[in-house]
């Protein structure tokens, strides 16, 4: 039987550590609803969200009460919808139409963001994944809740620059049309290489093509977890280091599978993965750069960064597999700077750039998160920026994602106000020597020669 | 069975025991074993109950002892036994 001493550690981390479960997210197969005719078709899809997650909020409420634990979002992802409307859209505005049905079908529902607004570019675009890609200015602009992502490049078949160079003009017209906003359409837009099928976290999530019809996938997070359990191994070597984080992760983990779990029985639908990222949050104490601190830097971004964020991430993962039968999305430690008020204290004092950020997605679960940089960067240089963030994606075989926004009006030295999870960010400056020559060039980059083990 | 864990939190006054007794027995929740302890000067208890013969939801049983706890000014949970097992037993 259970003891007290455990009953109030678990009760401790929900309480003063922020342990929660991050996100529910029900993914959705959208590929029965094609039709050629647009109304029947964004009719198929309001239907189908709205029957398959109508229980969703509600059931998420529910476990949180029973069990006592807070389950922050509950979200939909469905298949990219490039696919879904590629027989029915012949024009970007058409495309529209679609991403405003799923932003009344999320709303339906309760949810707080849909994700699938997406194409998966990386060898080469449809006519209907260009298309998609040239309406996410305006579908963003447009809804509230629907996310977008696109897939540039994978390990397998190399990069598509021409996409590369597409969205570095979409980031930036997406800010434009949302400048009144401060260009939250931006915080909305993922570019990936390697883009998981079963991500459950915003913005990137999609409902894969290799899926089921539906599923339920789980995102945990626990920073603050992490981070005080390593506050009662200051000093120790490296290897009481890792056992701690390992250990923590483990128990992290374990709730996020007894969520899925419950979640999947309740709707009837599913399970599909855990995904065991430390996702921060802009609220103290929920911070991954204060785990780096705790680890015994002065600031994140100063040298000793990357190493530290990569035995974090792998323990985190050497001790999550264990809890949980499946696996998978994005699992590790998220960077995102926007979203970690140490991240953003260490931009504000100058410990970290953007050039230091880059390093550090080599080691960790994705990539340049949440980075406000000046509204008059340039498209190009945004292309630039995404293409280096590809190349380490598909080099060493990992996810790697961008989420830039170019504030319109503002530069460095300023700041933008997002609001909620998404929090606030300093204006980063970023190198703006020319790239247009490279990113001019047309075509794709090949696969790697380590792509090759058939 | 699945037991449900009520867990108390706070300054030790008199009474509380008794007023969460008070409103477990009125709603048919049996208490199989009680276990409490002082930590860092709080005042720390757990019950495990059993819930099975109880009308009331999960969700109202929790709420219900969450305002009873503010009235006295302690925190209760309520909370299924699996989060338990799940964090500390492989």
């Amino acid at each position: 039987m259970i003891n007290i001493y455990e009953v109030n550690e678990t009760n401790q981390m929900i309480s003063d550590e922020n342990l929660d479960v991050r996100t529910i997210t029900m993914g959705i197969s959208l590929m029965d609803c094609i039709d050629s005719n647009l109304d029947k078709l964004n009719r198929k899809i309001y239907d189908k969200i709205t029957s398959y997650a109508r229980n969703l909020v509600e059931t998420g409420k529910e476990i949180e009460a029973e069990y006592g634990i807070p389950i922050v979002n509950k979200r939909i992802s469905v298949t990219p919808i490039a696919l879904v409307g590629g027989a029915a859209c012949k024009t970007p505005e058409d495309f529209v139409t679609i991403a405003q049905t799923l932003d009344r079908a999320a709303k339906e529902v309760g949810v707080n963001f849909l994700g699938g607004y997406s194409a998966l570019v990386s060898k080469g675009m449809t006519k209907a994944d260009e298309l998609l890609i040239r309406s996410i200015p305006m579908a963003l602009a447009k809804t509230d809740f629907v996310c977008s992502s696109v897939n540039v490049g994978s390990t397998k078949t190399g990069i598509n620059m021409d996409a590369v160079k597409l969205l570095g003009e979409v980031i930036k017209m997406t800010a434009e049309n949302t400048k009144e906003n401060d260009c939250l359409g931006c915080a909305k837009l993922v570019v990936f290489c390697n883009a998981p099928d079963d991500n459950p976290f915003m913005a990137g999530a999609f409902h894969g093509v290799t899926e089921a019809d539906a599923i339920i996938n789980v995102g945990v997070s626990g920073p603050g977890v992490v981070k005080h359990a390593l506050e009662k191994v200051r000093g120790e070597n490296f290897e009481v280091l890792c056992e701690t984080i390992k250990k923590t992760a483990f128990k992290v983990t374990r709730v996020g599978q007894l969520v899925a779990q419950e979640a999947s029985r309740r709707l009837g639908i599913p399970f599909g993965i855990i995904d065991l990222s430390l996702a921060p949050t802009p609220a103290i104490g929920d911070s991954v750069a204060e785990i780096l601190e705790e680890i015994g830097l002065e600031s994140v971004g100063a040298p000793g960064t990357t190493a530290a964020l990569a035995l974090l991430n792998d323990q985190v993962k050497k001790g999550g597999v264990m809890a949980s039968s499946y696996v998978g999305g994005l699992s590790g430690a998220f960077i995102p700077v926007s979203e970690d008020q140490g991240m953003i204290d260490a931009v504000v004092n100058g410990a970290l750039t953007l050039e230091k950020l880059e390093a550090m997605t080599c080691v960790c679960s994705v990539g340049l998160d949440m980075i406000a940089i000046p509204g008059d960067t340039k498209a190009t240089t945004i292309s630039g920026i995404i293409a280096d963030e590809m190349a380490i994606g598909m080099i060493n075989q990992k996810t790697t994602a961008v989420r830039l926004i170019p504030v319109i009006g503002k530069t460095v030295g300023d700041t933008v106000e997002f609001g909620g999870l998404l929090g606030y960010a300093p204006i980063m400056p970023v190198n703006n020597f020319s790239c247009d020559a490279f990113i001019n060039r047309t075509g794709r980059i090949p696969a790697p020669i380590h792509s090759f083990k058939n | 069975m699945k037991k449900t864990i009520i867990t108390v939190v706070g300054k030790d006054t008199v009474g509380i025991i008794a007023k969460i007794c008070n409103y477990l027995a009125e709603n048919q929740v049996n208490v199989e074993d009680i276990s409490q302890t002082i930590i860092q000067g709080y005042f720390n208890m757990m019950m495990v109950t059993d819930t099975s013969k109880c009308d009331k939801s999960a969700e109202t049983l929790s709420a219900d002892l969450k305002a009873i706890g503010e009235e006295i000014g302690v925190i209760i949970r309520c909370q299924h036994e699996d989060i338990f097992n799940m964090m500390h037993r492989i």
